[in-house]
């Protein structure tokens, strides 16, 4: 396949940065959308250009680390996957293909495609987590039988890979499906109840601090979400956050 | 409770909490309006009643007032919070992909609904008030019989105020379309039970707004 | 120096408790007065990183990730092992033991080892405490499937995210002292080097990647948990990140690297489709539960398939050679990895690969769904004989188990293994090998510690599946903050290190010059055209089989290799910017050494052990003819290698091991 790709190229943060048109050829069906990346960077550097910065890791899917906004989609127009697992086969010879970083405020640009997701970890610094410290004696992990359903639906909402497509994809750049994923998970189990007041006001204070939009239920977040995390974890979280504001 | 209104989450749960009363106060807006198509007379004692009854207007009234003010006043709040979320925006977005399009545009269908409200209040509400509490008539009475009925059909006779009636109409659909079940979801229902509200969000949404074009209509045609 | 393991007198089962009895502490105050740097934020550097900040000690972490929640532990699916006997089949703490010792060919350290099996009860409740939701049964207690080279049950999971699921674990471990300023996060830095001062780890140099500032970070002990090597291979299941430049860089300062050649193949990845590739895709060993592997029987099939004009589920049952049920009946398709993999290269090289490389088997889920569909269909009073209902009820069965593995599958290549066998084949998975520690997990250098997968000393020549998040989160969080604090109980006085000294400014120097030489040189090739070359080089002479003239052949093409690449290797931009290939150079420039290394390890170990086959030793004549032979007499030692400069010159020193609980056997599976 050849194709015409348009790349947003951005120097670093202070840099106003524009979109750049490249050519790539001989691109097989087969590769992924990063290996095509990898294939126009081969080319920049023999051309003794600058290779396009994006991010990139476990390339099957797990690890969030590679974003890129392609043709108006977070991870590009196929369902349930991230950007490492789209393949080529999606697009058809002669395309051109739209590629952009990941845009929220909460997300400033480092280099070309690459972003800052920060505001994330600290959303979790602020309360994503059961404060156990380790210890050896807590007790017997059979001692508390914990209902599968609600199991299953914390290990849902616990499968998020924070890759941030929920913030990229949503109007608003709104953060709540991942807000949201992470408190459900510790709601639905009894350990996380202990702190669940605290934990929802804290991470949505924080939430609200990132700059994060707000969500207006488009629904966008969950069909762009790689991992298909459901839109009930967000109504899960305005309830809890309700009856912590409630209490508190 | 305090700051709730400072939080994102507190904020959108005031936003559905309006919603779901104004869509309350439709649903009783419509029941008394399509009485005039079936009975000239019953719409205009329960008119009167709910346009003299104290309840209704000293306490109903400001509260709605409050509502629909508070519902646009919250709506920009919000819209330039998000707009201000996304400073650049892409080159290229494919919305329609994984939304819909009355999703994205609640801005949009409730600035033609704000609009649709101006001129609903010109028509009606201020004229009311201005019988009522400026002239001081509280009687209800033009030349010997209720005057409701009549006021209303003779709105009704300009095809363009018909015309403007129906695509505003027709916007407020767009609107419940997305902002029915988004209400829900905001206050935090979305589970095995709210799925059924899915259906009834379709038809109320479509339901409504297509009744209040069928007054609309049905009182332009047979109006004399 | 000479090699002392450290390793606890008394009773096997009592060592681990006696010691933690005996060994010194550092008070709660002292300890806000003790830094510690943690590089690498996987299960081992993570959950470390947690405790040790907990314990009260201030904590510097380090990745090179945009958040310490992308480590490469990440990725690990099938699941974790514990002895926690839940199933009541028999399981017990020497039963792990044993078998992670026969698993690893009877290559590592029986203390070590029992150790682990000890703790590893105490992390499934720590992890439960922390909320990562395990898989459970419908009673709510938690749920087990077994996994290669054991006869129990005894692995926790997470449907196929279990790696994931405990990482994030360990991340809201860290998350919370983070939140409370105890742990220090430094994402998006690498580290280039360990600074000594007075022969004691008393720092790192980093670069932080978006800025390319080049940092000195001082502190009393310093903690590596930066995992396996295999990306020295090119092609592997591993990160594209991941590499062995922070372990290089202790090794150069003085740590042993220990065992280098024990690399895991894993049996069931997604072959490679073309040279495009830039890594390979692990499908779980936790499909080997319900999936049966096979090639077709006769050579006209093979061809026949290839061709396209056969479909592998239209082969009869007579003309399927499940070679694993065939040559190891007792363990079957649950046979360790190493001899899934060699099983399947000798398949493939005898011509019965499946696919247009010629390097696949199939792996077939056929009769597990009509089975399990079987069973569905009983349990809801359907009927039984009803094909396309069993059909349908034992997909949705299978969909539950392994359904984000499935649709990994067809994603990548484009098939639904729902209706045909998946083809696989193996790939580089995992380094058994790694920096050498002593029982306290200290390396050759006082103070520097080395952690998880990035050390060498649980698992042998193999490691069984689910053992390396056990090993990860044992090391991190029961092991490394008890020891090292009988390291740091005589820094209580040493008071803050400066990092304004000799030692600091030297190694700094050093890391400013070899960039400057990177971005300065005018080379023709980009640094994948030398790390694919590498690549190449290592499978070929150094992969799931080796021998005397293929390892002498892969040291000089990779002595070679290193000094084109010196030469010739082009890294376009600047040091003060965000600079991938610049990052890429440095890592595989350390590739370079430890390829060669890792050959010569290989050729001196004269024997087959685990992941490391020679094919002059293999068992000739009987039950076991073309097994691999181990060599206990000669080569019951871990092979520590000390820096001279060139690899070639590097020193072996020999750690004898001594198995006093286990008897050592061949090692049998039939």
């Amino acid at each position: 396949m050849n194709l015409t790709l348009k790349i947003w190229r951005q120097k670093n943060a202070s840099d106003k940065g524009s979109m750049v048109d490249y050519k790539v050829s001989d691109i097989s069906p087969d590769m992924s959308f990063l290996e095509m990346l990898d294939v126009l960077n081969e080319q920049l550097v023999n051309n003794n250009e600058s290779p396009v910065a994006f991010d990139h890791d476990c390339r099957e899917g797990i690890c969030g680390m590679c974003s890129l906004y392609i043709n108006g989609e977070a991870h590009g127009p196929d369902r349930g996957v991230t950007t490492c697992q789209l393949h080529m086969r999606m697009f058809k010879d002669g395309d051109t293909i739209t590629i952009e970083p990941f845009r929220a405020t909460a997300f400033p640009v480092v280099k070309d495609l690459i972003v800052d997701r920060s505001s994330f970890d600290r959303v979790q610094h602020a309360g994503g987590f059961i404060s156990v410290n380790t210890s050896g004696n807590t007790i017997d992990a059979n001692a508390i039988p914990v209902n599968k359903h609600d199991a299953d639906d914390a290990f849902s909402a616990a499968t998020c890979i924070g890759c941030g497509a929920c913030v990229a994809s949503c109007k608003n750049s709104s953060a709540m499906l991942f807000v949201g994923a992470k408190v459900s998970q510790f709601a639905l189990l009894p350990q996380g109840k202990v702190e669940a007041t605290d934990r929802v006001l804290n991470m949505v204070k924080q939430m609200d601090e990132e700059g994060f939009g707000n969500c207006t239920n488009t629904g966008a977040c969950e069909v762009e979400c790689p991992k298909g995390i459901s839109l009930e974890n967000i109504a899960r979280m305005n309830r809890e956050y309700l009856k912590a504001s409630l209490k508190g | 409770m305090s700051g709730i209104l400072n939080s994102s989450i507190g904020r959108k749960f005031a936003m559905a909490l309006s919603a779901l009363f104004l869509m309350i106060f439709l649903l009783q807006h419509f029941a008394i309006n399509i009485l005039s198509v079936f009975s000239p007379d019953a719409f205009n004692e329960v008119s009167h009643f709910m346009g003299t009854f104290w309840a209704v207007q000293y306490l109903l009234q400001p509260v709605l007032i409050f509502g629909v003010i508070f519902h646009f006043v919250m709506g920009f709040v919000l819209e330039i919070k998000n707009n201000r979320a996304r400073q650049i925006s892409y080159a290229k977005n494919n919305g329609s992909a994984n939304s819909s399009w009355m999703s994205r545009n609640m801005i949009w269908s409730g600035l033609a609904i704000l609009a649709f409200i101006v001129l609903h209040f010109i028509d009606f509400w201020i004229p009311e008030i201005n019988t009522k509490y400026i002239v001081g008539d509280m009687s209800g009475m033009h030349n010997g019989e209720y005057r409701y009925f009549h006021e209303l059909v003779e709105k009704f006779h300009s095809p363009i105020r018909v015309g403007a009636y129906v695509i505003a109409f027709v916007f407020l659909a767009l609107h419940l379309l997305h902002g029915f079940n988004s209400a829900f979801q905001s206050v935090g229902a979305n589970n095995k039970y709210t799925k059924g509200l899915v259906g009834f969000s379709k038809v109320y949404a479509i339901g409504i707004p297509l009744g209040f074009i069928f007054i609309a209509l049905f009182h332009h045609l047979t109006g004399h | 120096m000479a090699l002392d393991s450290k390793i606890p007198k008394g009773p096997i089962k009592d060592k681990w408790t006696d010691y933690k009895n005996h060994i010194d502490l550092v008070n709660p105050a002292n300890k806000r007065n003790i830094d510690v740097i943690v590089v690498g934020t996987g299960l081992a550097g993570g959950s470390a990183a947690a405790t040790l900040a907990e314990l009260g000690y201030n904590v510097k972490a380090f990745c090179f990730q945009d958040s310490p929640r992308r480590a490469h532990s990440i990725a690990a699916q099938g699941g974790i092992n514990a002895a926690k006997n839940y199933q009541g089949d028999g399981d017990s703490t020497y039963r792990l033991f044993y078998d992670t010792v026969k698993g690893g060919d009877y290559r590592s350290r029986e203390a070590n080892v029992y150790r682990l099996a000890e703790v590893s009860a105490n992390i499934i409740d720590q992890c439960v405490a922390q909320g990562v939701p395990f898989a459970r049964e419908y009673g709510g207690l938690l749920d087990n499937r077994s996994f290669g080279g054991v006869l129990v049950s005894r692995t926790f999971y997470a449907a196929g995210q279990t790696g994931q699921q405990l990482l994030l674990g360990a991340y809201s471990a860290m998350n919370r002292q983070i939140g409370r300023g105890k742990i220090k996060m430094y994402n998006r830095h690498e580290m280039l080097d360990v600074v000594k001062v007075d022969g004691k780890a008393r720092g790192i140099i980093t670069r932080n990647l978006i800025t390319g500032e080049i940092e000195r970070h001082s502190a009393h002990a310093v903690v590596l948990g930066t995992g396996g090597y295999g990306n020295v291979f090119f092609l592997s299941t591993n990160a594209m990140g991941s590499n062995v430049t922070a372990a290089w860089k202790a090794h150069k300062r003085g740590a042993y690297f220990a065992n280098p050649c024990y690399t895991q193949i894993h049996p069931t990845c997604i072959p490679v489709s073309g040279d495009h590739q830039s890594k390979l895709t692990l499908m779980s060993e936790s499909l080997r539960n319900d999936g049966r592997i096979w090639v077709p029987k006769h050579m006209k099939d093979v061809e026949a398939i290839k061709a396209g004009t056969l479909k592998p589920k239209d082969l009869a049952e007579d003309d399927r050679d499940y070679y694993l049920e065939r040559r190891y009946p007792a363990f079957g398709n649950l046979v360790p990895r190493d001899v899934a993999s060699r099983a399947a290269k000798e398949r493939c090289d005898a011509g019965f690969g499946v696919n247009a490389t010629g390097e696949a088997v199939f792996l077939d889920f056929a009769s597990a769904i009509q089975r399990y569909g079987k069973e569905t269909a009983h349990v809801k009073g359907l009927d039984e004989n009803d094909a396309a209902l069993v059909k349908k009820l034992g997909q949705e069965v299978i969909k539950n188990k392994y359904g984000n593995l499935f649709q990994m599958y067809e994603k990548i290549v484009d098939q639904d293994p729902y209706n045909t066998p998946m083809m696989i084949y193996p790939a580089v998975h995992y380094t058994m090998g790694g920096v050498w520690v002593d029982y306290n997990l200290m390396t050759t250098v006082p103070g520097l510690y080395c952690i998880g997968e990035a050390n060498f000393s649980d698992h042998g020549a193999n490691r069984l599946g689910a053992s390396a998040l056990m090993q990860g989160l044992a090391d991190g969080y029961f092991v490394l903050p008890y020891t090292i604090g009988d390291y740091l109980s005589n820094d209580i006085r040493t008071g803050p290190i400066s990092t304004e000294t000799k030692e600091f400014e030297d190694a700094e120097k050093e890391v400013r010059e070899k960039i400057n030489f990177f971005v300065s040189n005018e080379g023709q090739h980009s640094v994948d055209y030398f790390h694919k070359r590498l690549g190449k080089i290592m499978w070929n002479k150094v992969g799931m089989s080796r021998n005397v003239q293929g390892l002498t052949e892969a040291i000089s093409e990779i002595k070679a290799l290193r000094e084109q690449f010196w030469k010739e290797v082009k890294v376009p931009g600047t040091n003060e910017e965000y600079n991938e290939e610049l990052a890429k150079a440095g890592r595989v420039a350390d590739f370079l050494e430890l390829g060669e290394l890792f050959a010569k390890d290989a050729l001196n170990r004269e024997e087959s052990c685990g992941g490391h086959f020679r094919e002059d030793s293999v068992e000739l004549d009987g039950e076991q003819k073309g097994e691999a032979l181990r060599d206990d007499e000669n080569f019951a030692y871990v092979s520590a290698w000390e820096y001279k400069g060139e690899p070639s010159d590097a020193v072996l020193h020999k750690e004898q091991l001594e198995f006093n609980d286990i008897e050592l056997k061949q090692r049998s599976y039939k």
